[in-house]
């Protein structure tokens, strides 16, 4: 039941990610040239994600399980640490340079590319360079 | 609203609903960086659910294709973009999905900054790498 919801959920996910053109890395960069040719298509694409999501998201705060009864503990809402926005920044740069992001790097995989392999074996290499990095995984 | 806007709308109502879809039946946050990370450890989650997403996930384009694609930018540029999406996604403890979506749709503080901070520093990034360009040419 979990798998094939999931499954669901990420069928869901990925053809949002397609419809919205998401995984285009030109388009993006454009949505992030503010002092260029703007293209402000991709804050639509968040505002339609995030008022979907917001029920769902309200029911489980208040219920603190999911539909199916699930003791259900949402990420702390408030606690600002260092780490959260120097991460941030990282990101921010590593996504300004490319225009891709984790998700849409994913869906670039199945185009077979060399770029989309480069880039999703860079990011992965990211995550076990934090991993073994002294306190790496106490940060997390 | 042009086609184009409307077609971005729906996109994003559709991440909007898988997220919603892993919360209210699998009780998880649908952070793309956090899920990808614990799948490669090799910690799945109970019932593979973590692998099932992710197959779910790239499925839609492995059967209708990604449509146009233009990487704009070279191979050693990508390899350093992931790199750092790689570990400042994890540093930070979200990216795009987790921090973006999720953590906006559930009013999160801590979301919000790392939005704005990711946001801003990519816009800062695009602009200074057009600059940085337009210098070397001339």
């Amino acid at each position: 039941m979990a798998f094939l919801t999931a499954l669901f959920a990420g069928i869901l996910f990925g053809s949002g990610l397609l419809v919205s053109r998401m995984c285009d890395p030109q388009r993006v960069l454009a949505f992030l040239d503010v002092t260029g040719h703007w293209n402000p298509a991709l804050a639509f694409t968040m505002a339609g994600a995030i008022l979907v999501a917001a029920p769902a998201f309200l029911y489980v705060r208040k219920h603190h399980a999911d539909l199916l009864g699930a003791a259900t503990v949402l990420p702390d809402r408030f606690k600002i640490t260092g780490p959260l926005v120097v991460g941030s920044a990282i990101f921010g740069i590593g996504w300004g340079l490319s225009g891709i992001c984790p998700g849409p790097g994913l869906l670039l995989l199945t185009g077979g590319s060399k770029q989309s392999m480069v880039f999703v074996g860079a990011m992965v290499a990211g995550f076990l360079v934090l991993r073994f990095l002294p306190g790496g995984r106490a940060r997390r | 609203m042009t086609a184009d806007l409307w077609q971005s709308l729906l996109g994003g109502m559709l991440i909007g609903a898988g997220a919603a879809v892993l919360l209210l039946l699998n009780g998880r946050i649908a952070g793309i960086s956090g899920i990808l990370d614990s799948t490669v450890r090799g910690a799945f989650g109970a019932q593979a659910w973590r692998l099932a997403f992710l197959a779910g996930l790239v499925l839609p384009a492995a059967i209708f294709g990604l449509g146009s694609i233009d990487f704009a930018r070279g191979i050693s540029i990508l390899a350093v973009s992931g790199l750092l999406v790689g570990v400042g996604t994890r540093l930070g403890s979200g990216c795009t999905s987790g921090h973006g979506v999720c953590g906006l749709a559930n009013l999160s503080v801590r979301s919000l900054l790392a939005t704005v901070t990711f946001m801003a520093v990519a816009m800062a990034t695009v602009v200074l790498v057009r600059l940085g360009a337009s210098l070397w040419r001339s």
